[in-house]
């Protein structure tokens, strides 16, 4: 298994490579440059910007140049943010983001996979009608209606919650909430399905044959078998939680790294948007591997050759 | 029994946890006063020689003084130059810096160190944006071009707290560029020591009423107050945070929740709202900006013919837009710079003065008289940038055009740095627009449509006329002279036409009841060593 992990790493090299590339020479492709502004500047000041950050070199001379500069873990300097290197705002806001993403797909994990069982175990009842409703109900409405309206009624009427900011415990629920609600739906949902599906399956009803208790019957065999899409979703889905998300990161004014994506790209903060995707391309790589190494344990069907 | 046991305990510490809150507010000698800004965006920087916006502007504001600082209504007091002298020919300023004046770090604060600061900025391996500001100072310009070494800056330290400053031309508004952040004094023993990382906190040595203790990115700035600061013992509020909120709506609700004290502006679309709900808090005032749309006048059928120009501005009713779009009490413009500069008298346009109906019937003869009717039908492209607002102005502007002139408008929106690219390579028919001027002073405005001012000038416009007529003002020295020259270029400008001014800006704020010292100015300067927060 050590020896599928470390071949899988290496195998993520050229991939990355390719990321960066294509990366690289799309963003410079976007038409404007990081230095152009409302008021535009004398041509000689422009010169000598574009020096001072090497754009006066041909295009492949200063990809050369980054992607040394990217093997020795240094992503230069912000265009935007000239007090910080783009290494620096990653680590000074992915903890951030992983804090609140984390937490977030824990919970929606956790409620997720129990209200899909739930459901399962009790198809076409009301409860299971209920939760997929309301499941439904988490998928369509998206994030921007969810988050303004908690923070107007719990923070502003009630006064129970602040709004914004970051640190606190309080400042984490209500951005936690909304960030796991359409997570919690999905998980439900894909849990349902699968263990529905299952449940008709030949194992199961030997299972119930010999005699297994209904509890062992659901816990050990056919939960085992409906986490598994679950699983694979949550590879990716956990990256892409855990990278921030610039809408729940603006609603609620938190310094994750979510908003650089956008940020990033709007001001042709080459840098930035290199160093974030390069950033979410590791994260996606590893949380597939480990996607793929959970199957080994959940399915016996599958080896690491 | 227990149960309620547990809950008594819990109510004894619930008690003495508020007792302990009363506490500490019956003595408020000891209580920190706190301010909690919202400020707009994230800052670019807090090098004053580097960062080109506002947010990081009105943190700068509070942290670093200039020779000259902004009084608590936005105009020109006294800062680390106690007094100034200027020379007949208004060529020469004598500046005598307080003795007193001292970095947070304790070093004392020289003449030469706004030497330092000026050559640091105009050099050109700084690169800074912001570096043409001190452009009307001696070679200076040259400097930044790279054609003369930084010492030869024409500014000189007759002794320590003496700075003598020679300009190219008798610059009236000189002191008020000096007002702006790139002319702000940084600390050299510090920028070398740190280099590029010198304005983080633990290393950032500042000379103004705070310094800045913490800086999370996206998260917020916090400064204290700056004890060796020369006034600090007039400075009330003992910590100022700021928060880079880019979302108004989320902002207002900051402020409704009680988690910010003054907020950057409000979401447009809220102002009745707000005008109904929160009229003691919410501030509305006038700014120094102007919202227009210009002409590509390098391009037919407008290159031509002037009055096709006046025809389009004068079909747009302006108190519409205003009433029904941008609610924000703005005002119509009918001329260039926005009112509000002391001394100076505003050029309008001649139709400004008519009815609107008047206006309408003037700019459909024009447009017969050019040839243009149903069968041949004027057409025009808007260009904007992709934002809501900009959007429903551009349509009701082409609806204007379309029911008044029957001129057939299509809109075209671009992505911010797309639109800047296709605005300097006049890649347009009509673009919105809009400026702010950097100073209080109309040159602020009427420099952007000089013909020598390269691709900045939104509409290609280039009048010998206008250009001289400015030149001349450059070199008077006396105001009265000088603002009649600039209102005469206004005038030439207006009657070619090639921007339609639509409505002067106003800003708007929400500032809580407990903070006291507020004043709207043109400028919309708020340092925060003038506030106070009371209970």
């Amino acid at each position: 298994m050590l020896s599928y992990a470390i071949r899988r790493l290496f195998g993520a090299i050229p991939t990355l490579l390719v990321i960066l590339t294509l990366t690289f020479f799309l963003v410079r492709l976007a038409p404007g440059g990081p230095f152009d502004a409302e008021r535009s500047l004398p041509a000689e000041i422009e010169r000598n910007l574009a020096a001072a950050y090497h754009l006066d070199e041909p295009l492949v001379m200063q990809y050369g140049r980054y992607l040394g500069q990217v093997l020795q873990g240094d992503f230069g300097p912000s265009f935007k943010y000239k007090d910080f290197s783009v290494t620096q705002l990653i680590r000074s806001g992915f903890p951030v983001s992983l804090q609140l993403g984390g937490t977030a797909m824990l919970l929606a994990v956790i409620i997720g996979t129990s209200l899909g069982a739930f459901a399962a175990l009790r198809q076409n009842s009301g409860l299971d009608y209920g939760v997929m409703g309301a499941a439904m109900v988490g998928i369509a409405v998206p994030n921007f209606v969810i988050a303004p309206l908690l923070t107007l009624v719990l923070g502003v009427h009630l006064r129970l919650l602040p709004t914004g900011g970051w640190g606190t415990w309080e400042q984490m629920l209500l951005p936690v909430l909304a960030l796991a609600l359409p997570q919690i739906a999905y998980i439900a949902r894909m849990t349902r399905a699968s263990m529905i599906e299952l449940l008709r399956s030949n194992f199961i009803r030997t299972a119930r044959a010999k005699g297994l208790p209904e509890r062992v019957t659901i816990m050990r065999h056919a939960m085992k078998g409906a986490l598994l899409p679950v699983v694979s979703y949550l590879g990716p889905a956990t990256a892409a939680v855990i990278t921030g998300s610039v809408v729940i990161e603006q609603i609620f004014g938190i310094p994750g790294i979510g908003r650089y994506f956008v940020q990033g790209a709007m001001n042709r903060d080459y840098t930035l948007v290199m160093g974030v995707v390069i950033f979410y391309g590791v994260l996606i790589i590893v949380f597939n591997l480990i996607v793929d190494l959970a199957y080994g344990l959940l399915d016996p069907r599958v080896r690491f050759d | 029994m227990l149960a309620s046991r547990e809950l008594f305990g819990k109510f004894l510490a619930c008690a003495g946890l508020v007792l302990a809150l009363h506490s500490g507010a019956a003595s408020p000698a000891l209580a920190e006063v706190v301010l909690n800004r919202g400020n707009g965006a994230e800052p670019e920087s807090l090098d004053p020689s580097i960062s080109t916006g506002v947010p990081e502007s009105f943190i700068q504001m509070d942290i670093f003084e200039g020779l000259v600082h902004p009084g608590p209504d936005g105009t020109l007091r006294a800062g680390v130059a106690e007094s100034w002298e200027v020379s007949q020919d208004g060529l020469t300023y004598t500046f005598k810096l307080r003795p007193n004046a001292v970095w947070s770090d304790g070093k004392p604060l020289i003449a030469q160190d706004f030497i330092y600061s000026w050559q640091r900025i105009l050099d050109p391996a700084t690169a800074s944006n912001y570096a043409f500001i001190l452009w009307p100072i001696r070679n200076a310009e040259a400097i930044t071009k790279g054609e003369m070494p930084k010492d030869k800056l024409a500014v000189e330290a007759i002794d320590e707290h003496t700075l003598k400053v020679t300009l190219k031309a008798p610059t009236a508004y000189f002191l008020q560029m000096l007002m702006h952040h790139a002319a702000y004094p940084v600390p050299g023993h510090v920028v070398e020591k740190f280099k590029a990382e010198w304005t983080r906190p633990g290393n950032i040595v500042s000379n103004g009423a705070y310094m800045v203790q913490e800086w999370v990115p996206q998260g917020h700035i916090k400064a204290v107050k700056n004890p060796k600061f020369r006034n600090a013992a007039e400075v009330q509020i003992d910590t100022v945070n700021y928060y880079p909120i880019e979302e108004y709506g989320t902002e207002l609700k900051q402020f409704r929740a009680g988690e910010l004290h003054a907020t950057y502006d409000v979401p447009q679309e809220q102002i009745p709202w707000l005008e109904q709900n929160m009229a003691a808090q919410f501030h509305n005032s006038p700014y120094f900006g102007t919202y227009y749309y210009a002409i590509n006048v390098t391009r037919e059928p407008f290159k031509s013919n002037t009055k096709l120009r006046h025809a389009l501005g004068m079909a747009i009713d302006r108190d519409i837009l205003i009433k029904q779009i941008t609610k924000g009490g703005e005002l119509p413009a009918y001329g260039w710079v926005p009112p509000g500069v002391p001394g100076y008298e505003q050029s309008q346009v001649e139709w400004g003065s008519w009815d609107q109906k008047k206006r309408v019937a003037e700019a459909k003869k024009i447009l017969a008289e050019a040839g243009f009717d149903k069968g041949n039908p004027l057409k025009v492209e808007i260009l904007y940038n992709t934002n809501d607002n900009h959007k429903k102005i551009a349509i009701a502007i082409a609806g204007m055009w379309k029911q008044n002139l029957g001129v057939e408008a299509t809109l075209r929106n671009e992505e911010w740095k797309v639109y800047l690219q296709s605005r300097n390579k006049k890649q347009f028919e009509v673009l919105r627009a809009a400026w702010i001027g950097d100073y209080v002073d109309p040159y602020s405005f009427l420099e952007l449509l000089r013909g020598d001012i390269g691709e900045q000038n939104p509409a290609g416009y280039d009048n010998a006329k206008y250009d001289e007529a400015t030149d001349k003002a450059a070199n008077e020295t006396d105001s009265k002279q000088r603002f009649a020259l600039l209102s005469e270029a206004e005038k030439t400008l207006l009657a070619d036409m090639p921007i339609i001014p639509i409505y002067f800006y106003t800003q708007q704020h929400i500032v809580s009841d407990a903070v006291k010292g507020w004043q709207d100015n043109l400028m919309d300067f708020h340092p925060t060593q003038y506030l106070r927060v009371e209970k």
